[in-house]
């Protein structure tokens, strides 16, 4: 029986391996599963694969618009330990460097892959002349030269990056295997085990279709989150969020809801870049080499350059951490030294003196097409105000704060890291809850604290600087180590610890709620019984503005401030259960925001327990404005009780696998 | 930059019940206003929710009536100025409209293979289940880079 809006259909369904998402991570473990299940099916282990994404995957994801770079290529001239550090210091020390250096080794694997299927990569010719990738110049897996626009980055034609990576994805998973529009919603824990995941429940954005899955395992890549701040444009221009608008936590509400602990989601990203249109700064920085200054044209980074003094030693580095870059710009802000400009004049007017009038015109195509491979809404802005990048400069502007693990922040899920790189198998911190591993393995690369449950790119927390290329990696290690999870727990049956009845009145609580109360009023969204999902996420976005270190305050909060935004929140929470849906879509709008708002109180709850403000730029607490080498030089990390719906945070110690102090010489 | 869809050109997909920019888009924006009782136009598509665009232009490459377009922000972009892509196979082409007139057009190539043309696992070996616990992937392409292993100080 087909279902209609409020009698949906229910459809069960039983798989060994569920993969949540459609984005880089999800096509690098639909990619890499299929030879691994061949393998298994030969020792007598049949396994099968579902991937349910809430989107297309030919543009779903943070890569759906396309991107002029892949961030992350090692280069057989640098080593896996370099790029650790590197993670290390631009996330002000804490990280694991366990996951980083994994990421290091593996990545190119990924990037060699991407070129044989038919992803452009600029190519430096031996005359060191740069090529665009259509040329037929050496592919990198035979010593092909790319053009690096800064140590770790290099640039690609990629409008169709996504395209490419999916087409290749949905062929090597089978499309049988595939479901798109399926937007899942809540984990469903072990009946017999509380601590293990057994299934997920979701439903079609299209059909009206609830569904309800049963796994042994599960890959939750489902992206960061993004809109739970106010963003600085709150008109038609709302949309127009730096990473992609449809990130909405899921990934780690879903995850803290089964039980999974987090790590460092007090750290974020406020990237610096044009206004209003967000367009990428990386190529005028590096490849163009422009300068940022302050209305004077002072150049912030060497006017405030002592500033960099008073967080060693991760302002010392060669390249100053992300955060402490931000920290010396709005110093120029707070004190009224605005606007900041991004100097693309004068850049390219040096450049100019050095090239032939084909490369500058070249160079002109290759500015435009930074913006237009990636961020085309900068383009709209450019040209509606009639900028020329060679005749007048830009504006930059720091954005609204942005949650994520896979770009340059480091929030997101602990995961189980790689044995052989020497990580700690003991915890020396006090106060971490009993059931959780102590060391940084515990037997499956990838897989959080909640047995069964696996994680990659954005969901894998104090790991950042992945981007693409090694948020595909990541999703590629977990499908290894899921196949072996399966074949290990072969005979194991899930059993859900909720009623399919009882699951499936929750997910479609927002329907019924409007259906009840819909005709009360006259005008359907003001209505005393239920809040629209809009309404809910201003509220949101107004609290975590206002007291959670948002743009109004300049991203400083407090203490007291901090405890107003845990009541305003808590009430917040309870308000979610009156959400209304109208309609498919806004059932997806509903709980997109509900996994916001748990997103949120994570963020919020641990910037108050970190009693410093470990990232100045990204955010200060104006009562611990310092950073705490002896006693906060540690792991943050936190569990949800979804019973009581209460957080407990505790430390966990930091240890170095690779040696910080080569990044200082 | 929300996008919009020019009466005239959008023809529905020709009356199927999804349309190609409902299939593409990221955000689920597109709807297709089947009896014209939420827009006045029947068989033609609309963006829902203009406010959660992206501007990623999926809908605006993927639509084979090249119908949709994208009017800048209204809250923050003078009126007047347009960037439309023409994406064919192998490469896309953009023209971009200044609000004062000036004209640009570039051409960028976008993929170096035919689409559909992946053979995923083509020329592959198959993976070694005494492996699976190892570093590295089922298939290795010159990219694995096995570091200076005294740079691991704690091993």
């Amino acid at each position: 029986m087909a279902g209609e809006f409020g009698n949906p259909e229910v459809i069960e369904e039983e798989v060994d391996i569920l993969i949540i998402g459609g984005g880089m991570g999800a096509c690098g473990a639909a990619y890499e599963i299929g030879p691994w299940l061949d393998a298994a099916k030969k020792e007598g282990v049949d396994i099968k694969v579902k991937l349910v994404d809430k989107a297309a995957m030919d543009r779903s994801g943070a890569v759906a618009q396309g991107l002029s770079a892949i961030n992350t290529y090692i280069g057989t001239e640098q080593d896996p330990a370099d790029y650790a550090r590197m993670v290390s210091n631009d996330l002000m020390g804490i990280t694991r460097d366990d996951l980083a250096y994994d990421l290091g080794r593996h990545v190119d694997e990924s990037v060699h892959l991407f070129e044989e299927w038919g992803l452009p990569i600029w190519k430096t010719d031996e005359n060191g002349e740069r090529h665009d990738g259509s040329r037929g110049l050496t592919p990198l897996k035979d010593g092909g030269k790319p053009v690096r626009s800064g140590k770790w980055q290099i640039m690609i034609n990629g409008e169709s990056y996504k395209w490419i990576v999916a087409e290749a994805a949905k062929k090597a998973l089978g499309v049988d295997n595939i479901q798109e529009r399926i937007f899942i919603v809540k984990l469903v824990n072990d009946k017999n085990d509380k601590n293990r995941v057994a299934g997920a429940v979701g439903f079609s954005v299209r059909e009206h279709e609830l569904y309800v899955y049963k796994f042994k395992a599960c890959l939750l890549v489902a992206g960061g989150c993004v809109n739970i701040f106010r963003p600085r444009s709150v008109g038609e221009g709302q949309g127009r969020a730096w990473y992609p608008v449809w990130n909405a936590g899921s990934t780690y509400a879903m995850a803290a809801e089964a039980g999974a602990e987090l790590t460092l989601m007090e750290n974020r990203f406020v990237p610096t870049r044009f206004k209003d249109g967000y367009g990428p700064v990386g190529a005028w920085f590096l490849l163009f080499k422009s300068q940022a200054t302050n209305a004077f044209g002072e150049t912030y980074m060497t006017r405030n350059k002592e500033m960099l003094d008073d967080y060693p030693p991760y302002g010392q580095a060669a390249v100053p951490a992300s955060c402490l870059r931000n920290h010396l710009m709005l110093k120029e802000m707070r004190e009224g030294r605005g606007p900041i400009w991004m100097d693309t004049v004068t850049a390219l007017a040096n450049l100019r003196e050095t090239l032939s009038p084909r490369e500058v015109k070249h160079l002109e195509a290759e500015a435009w097409e930074d913006f237009l491979d990636m961020c085309i809404g900068q383009c709209g802005i450019w040209a509606g105000e009639n900028i020329e990048p060679e005749k007048k400069n830009s504006e930059l502007m720091p954005t609204e704060p942005y949650l994520l693990g896979s770009h340059s922040g480091c929030c997101g899920i602990w995961v189980s890291g790689p044995e052989d790189v020497g990580a700690p198998t003991e915890e020396t911190e006090a106060g971490v809850p009993e059931h959780l591993p102590s060391g940084w393995n515990w037997g499956y690369r990838g897989m959080t604290t909640v047995t069964g449950l696996f994680t990659a790119a954005d969901g894998v927390g104090a790991s950042g600087h992945k981007f693409s290329s090694g948020s595909h990696a990541e999703g590629r290690m977990c499908a290894k180590s899921m196949v072996k999870f399966v074949m290990d727990n072969q005979d194991w049956k899930p059993e859900l610890d909720t009623s399919a009845e009882d699951l499936i009145a929750e997910i479609y609580k927002p329907v019924r709620n409007f259906m009840e109360f819909k005709d009360y009023s006259t005008a359907i969204d003001v209505n005393p019984n239920y809040i629209t999902p809009r309404m809910l996420q201003f509220r949101l976005q107004k609290i975590m503005d206002e007291y959670v270190a948002g743009v109004a305050t300049y991203y400083t909060t407090n203490e007291h401030m901090l405890d107003l935004a845990e009541q305003k929140l808590e009430m917040l929470k309870e308000d979610a259960q009156k959400m209304r849906a109208k309609d498919l879509h806004e059932l997806l709008r509903a709980w997109e925001n509900y996994h916001r708002i748990l997103t949120a109180e994570a963020h919020m709850k641990h910037i108050q327990f970190r009693q410093e403000s470990r990232y100045p730029g990204f955010y200060y607490r104006a009562d611990k404005n310092f950073v705490d080498e002896e006693n906060w030089h540690v792991f943050v990390n936190s569990i949800y009780d979804k019973e009581n719906k209460s957080w407990t945070c505790f430390k966990r110690a930091h240890v170095d696998l690779v040696d910080k102090s080569k990044l200082f010489k | 930059m929300p996008t919009f869809v020019r009466t005239e050109k959008c023809d529905g997909c020709k009356g199927q019940d999804k349309t190609a920019c409902m299939y593409i888009c990221p955000h689920d924006l597109m709807k297709l206003d089947m009896d014209g009782s939420l827009t006045g136009h029947a068989m033609k598509s609309f963006n829902q929710e203009p406010d959660q665009c992206w501007e990623c232009y999926s809908c605006i490459k993927i639509c084979p009536q090249q119908a949709i377009e994208a009017r800048p922000y209204a809250d923050i972009v003078p009126l007047g100025a347009s960037v439309q892509p023409l994406r064919g196979t192998d490469s896309i082409m953009w023209t971009i409209k200044f609000r004062n007139g000036t004209m640009k057009r570039f051409k960028f190539p976008i993929r170096t293979t035919p689409e559909g043309s992946i053979d995923p696992y083509g020329g592959k070996p198959e993976a070694d289940i005494s492996k699976i616990t190892d570093p590295g992937f089922f298939v290795q392409v010159n990219g694995y880079r096995t570091g200076e292993p005294s740079e691991l100080i704690r091993k």
